[in-house]
């Protein structure tokens, strides 16, 4: 936290900063979103689900677990894979019990509940990795909800943008393997994993679930082997840990964890 | 459960884990060993998701193309590249080992 009182307003090049660094942020994470468009209708899904995917589930690791799953399993995984992208959207809730200390508090000067509950749900609605990591990183509680607000709506902008653009692509060039799209979701998968491996303790974690996850492949139906491997976090999770071992949000601005 | 009940039951699901943490009271959450579950659960499933992404078709374990693009990606991401660069290199290793006939 800086000097900077609680109510102190900002300067006009401070706001100019905050919502330059919003808006680059958000228009690097829509670009690569077109993978997310084109690795979508390669698994079947109509470009019209795939949209929908993108703008009311707005969390990109969940959209491509979602997909990655129904991909290999087809419909029969749907339950898995539903389960397994809502874990993975488990930690947006946990990015809101940082952001809301600074989002909350400008709510107590609405007037109107209702105008209050709808922008809570759109704050909600916009809690993703990079609008909280930009929001967490300004000092002051002003800058950090202009912070929150801009690179959540840049992100949703340029995000549904890019997604259409990636399943027109993606429903033209047809059959995946041939292009190797396949192996598009596999380097996705990892560079997602990359940067939450600083901590030691998500490294053990990643090794264990990969373990499990190759032995339960032969013997539960697609979708399942992922779930057992998220056993991996509850075990190791619960048997303790040293603190500082757990890593804080990522943050887009150096690690290049950017998918909301 | 047709494909678009699917997606709509996921996005509602995945809007109430946003919506829980502006509703519900912050102690109930955060004692520390959930936090730690929490924060570790990302990192379990997206390995989960490579192993079975890299190596299974159906219910069997292969060794195909795939395999080449996670070992690229994890190369360049090694060296610092960004999302955008690992995606495009691991779709084009596994297109090109296809192509020359492995995996």
């Amino acid at each position: 936290m800086s000097e900077a009182a609680p109510t102190g307003e900002l300067t006009p090049e401070r706001r100019r900063a905050v919502r330059r660094q919003s808006w680059s942020v958000g228009l690097a994470t829509g670009l690569y979103d077109v993978s997310f468009g084109a690795l979508s209708v390669a698994a079947g899904l109509t470009i019209w689900q795939t949209q929908a995917l993108s703008a009311p589930m707005f969390t990109g690791g969940s959209q491509f677990a979602l997909v990655g799953i129904i991909r290999t399993g087809g419909l029969a995984a749907a339950p898995a894979a539903i389960a397994t992208a809502t874990m993975l959207s488990i930690r947006n809730g946990l990015y809101a019990l940082s952001t809301r200390r600074f989002l909350l508090t400008g709510a107590a000067h609405t007037p109107v509940v209702r105008k209050a509950v709808v922008r809570t749900a759109a704050a909600a609605h916009l809690t993703i990795d990079e609008s909280s990591a930009v929001g967490l990183a300004q000092p002051e509680p002003k800058a950090a909800r202009l912070g929150f607000w801009h690179t959540g709506l840049a992100v949703f902008l340029f995000w549904n943008l890019m997604t259409l653009v990636g399943a027109l692509a993606g429903s033209v060039i047809g059959d995946p393997a041939t292009y190797g799209l396949d192996g598009a979701a596999v380097a996705a998968f990892l560079a997602l994993l990359w940067p939450r491996l600083q901590a030691s303790d998500a490294r053990v974690t990643a090794a264990v679930a990969t373990v499990l996850a190759l032995v339960a492949v032969p013997f539960v139906p697609a979708g399942v082997p992922v779930l057992i491997a998220a056993s991996a976090a509850v075990v190791i999770g619960l048997r303790g840990g040293r603190p500082g071992a757990t890593a804080p949000p990522p943050d887009p601005a150096t690690d290049g964890d950017v998918i909301p | 459960m047709t494909l678009t009940t699917a997606v709509l039951i996921a996005c509602a699901l995945a809007f109430a884990t946003k919506a829980i943490g502006y509703a519900i009271p912050p102690r109930l959450v955060e004692g520390e060993r959930t936090m730690r579950v929490s924060t570790l659960l990302p990192a379990a499933l997206l390995a989960g998701l490579i192993v079975v992404q890299t190596a299974a078709d159906g219910p069997a374990l292969v060794l195909d193309a795939r395999v080449g693009a996670l070992v690229v990606a994890a190369l360049l991401l090694w060296r610092g590249a960004g999302f955008i660069t690992v995606v495009i290199a691991g779709a084009v290793t596994a297109g090109l080992l296809r192509l020359i006939g492995i995996g």
